[in-house]
């Protein structure tokens, strides 16, 4: 067994990928760095990332998979699971294997988890374009946190760029520690000490984990900031239909471990 | 349409949402159970809760209309004119015409296998395109995301004769619903 260690990246992946084929080699494994741990059995190739390689790989995938397979594969590196890895490379092998329209054949396992892998994204990505509750702050920019389960703000920048053209606006995932920032021309990873931070007062103060409600600080967002969350709070009380009341619908579209973002669901 | 203010049966209130799919090409047709808001005789008493199951037995045959190929006099006609309440219309539809079925999912058409309780528009195609690589079985039925414990009994697979095949309706409708839970079952049973 041969362990390919790469940088974690996706371009990474796809260089590891073609490290393998270039050696030829039946067993092997793709490790990220941060998880990888030495093993007597197996020897370590270290992976140098290459895009001139990355792209080769891609445009080969692209050669022989629709749109909405690239869009899954890319889906599994993003769902950040164990043996994306394992899954991606086995998928890959097949691909190139055959002449066959493989993506489609879901007695594979590895096309099967695919696939799936691709619908879970593509409904986080969805939830998200809905889930995400922006505030002002004082330099006029729209800030928001995010909490997803997949790493799903590469998917879903896309959609706010172009929904908010004409705004600043940064969406930060709490709990990768990554936000993406748009200043209305381009957008940039951008992150963020928040620890640091809070002296100066000019960004949020934020100390989300896991089960932490985030308490807007005072100060850093615009004074009209208060009068608008009230103001989403009563317009979401009012639309409500008491008869028509189906809790368990309603966490079903909008399950509870989102509840923590979202303005109307902070009762004051 | 509001579904519960006026004594209508389910035939004619799908018969109505069929004609507007097909006479006007309406893309959707939304059900509304109706919320007691008068006192007026001629309506429900303002006692009465909103017909939850009949608007969700409605949807499901709507379903059946425009996604899965089935036509209204199958599922509802002069003879049959309200829906189930402890099933579905498509299992309905399953144990009132058994000789339809086992159906062979390595072999039979898209259109059959889309009749099979237990198995939604995503599972038929996945079906249909991964048997050109291998014959089915049924732990692959299992990974699409069929629902085994329906659609066992309406199906054969690879290295799976049909061990059901001399089932009653009476006796597959037990087994069925014995093993589901209906998500409406539990607010039935919480009024005792």
């Amino acid at each position: 067994m041969t362990d390919f260690v790469y940088d974690g990246s996706f371009e990474g992946l796809l260089t590891a990928i073609f490290d393998i084929y270039f050696k030829r080699l039946e067993r092997a494994r793709i490790l990220p760095a941060a998880y990888y741990q030495p093993d007597v059995f197996s020897e370590k190739i270290e992976v140098y990332t290459d895009e001139a390689k990355a792209n080769r790989v891609w445009k080969g995938l692209h050669k022989k998979l629709s749109k909405s397979a690239l869009i899954h594969v890319f889906s599994c590196y993003l769902s950040e699971l164990p043996e994306r890895e394992e899954i991606i490379l086995s998928f890959v092998r097949q691909v190139f294997a055959s002449t066959d329209k493989v993506e489609e054949n879901y007695s594979s396992s590895s096309v099967l988890r695919i696939a799936q892998l691709g619908r879970q994204l593509f409904r986080e990505k969805h939830r998200f374009e809905a889930f995400v509750r922006f505030q002002q702050l004082r330099d006029g920019t729209f800030y928001a946190t995010i909490d997803p389960d997949f790493n799903v703000l590469p998917l879903i920048t896309e959609h706010f760029v172009k929904r908010y053209a004409n705004q600043s606006w940064i969406i930060y995932d709490v709990r990768r520690k990554y936000g993406m920032h748009y200043d209305q021309h381009q957008v940039q990873e951008v992150y963020f000490d928040f620890v640091k931070a809070s002296n100066e007062a000019s960004l949020p103060q934020l100390e989300a984990t896991d089960s932490e409600v985030v308490e807007p600080p005072t100060g850093v967002y615009t004074d009209q900031e208060d009068l608008y969350q009230l103001l989403w709070q009563t317009y979401f009380q009012s639309v409500n239909i008491p008869a028509r009341r189906n809790l368990k619908l309603h966490r079903r579209h909008v399950p509870i471990r989102y509840w923590k973002y979202l303005t109307e669901k902070w009762t004051k | 349409m509001i579904i519960g203010a006026s004594p209508e049966s389910d035939w004619e209130v799908m018969q109505k949402a069929n004609q507007l799919y097909q006479d006007y090409q309406l893309k959707r047709v939304y059900y509304s159970g109706y919320v007691p808001i008068s006192n007026d005789h001629r309506l429900p008493d303002l006692t009465t809760a909103p017909p939850v199951l009949r608007e969700n037995r409605l949807y499901q045959t709507d379903w059946l209309l425009r996604f899965y190929g089935f036509s209204l006099d199958e599922i509802l006609n002069a003879n049959h004119t309200n829906l189930e309440a402890d099933m579905d219309p498509k299992l309905a539809w399953a144990l009132r015409n058994l000789h339809a079925f086992p159906v062979d999912i390595n072999h039979a058409e898209y259109e059959m296998i889309l009749r099979i309780p237990g198995l939604g528009v995503k599972s038929a195609k996945k079906i249909v395109a991964a048997r050109r690589f291998s014959k089915l079985n049924l732990e692959h039925l299992r990974k699409f995301g069929v629902m085994l414990n329906r659609a066992k009994f309406f199906l054969t697979c690879d290295g799976q004769p049909n061990r059901h095949r001399d089932l009653t309706e009476e006796q597959i409708k037990n087994r069925i619903l014995g093993t589901a839970q209906s998500k409406f079952v539990t607010q039935q049973l919480s009024l005792f």
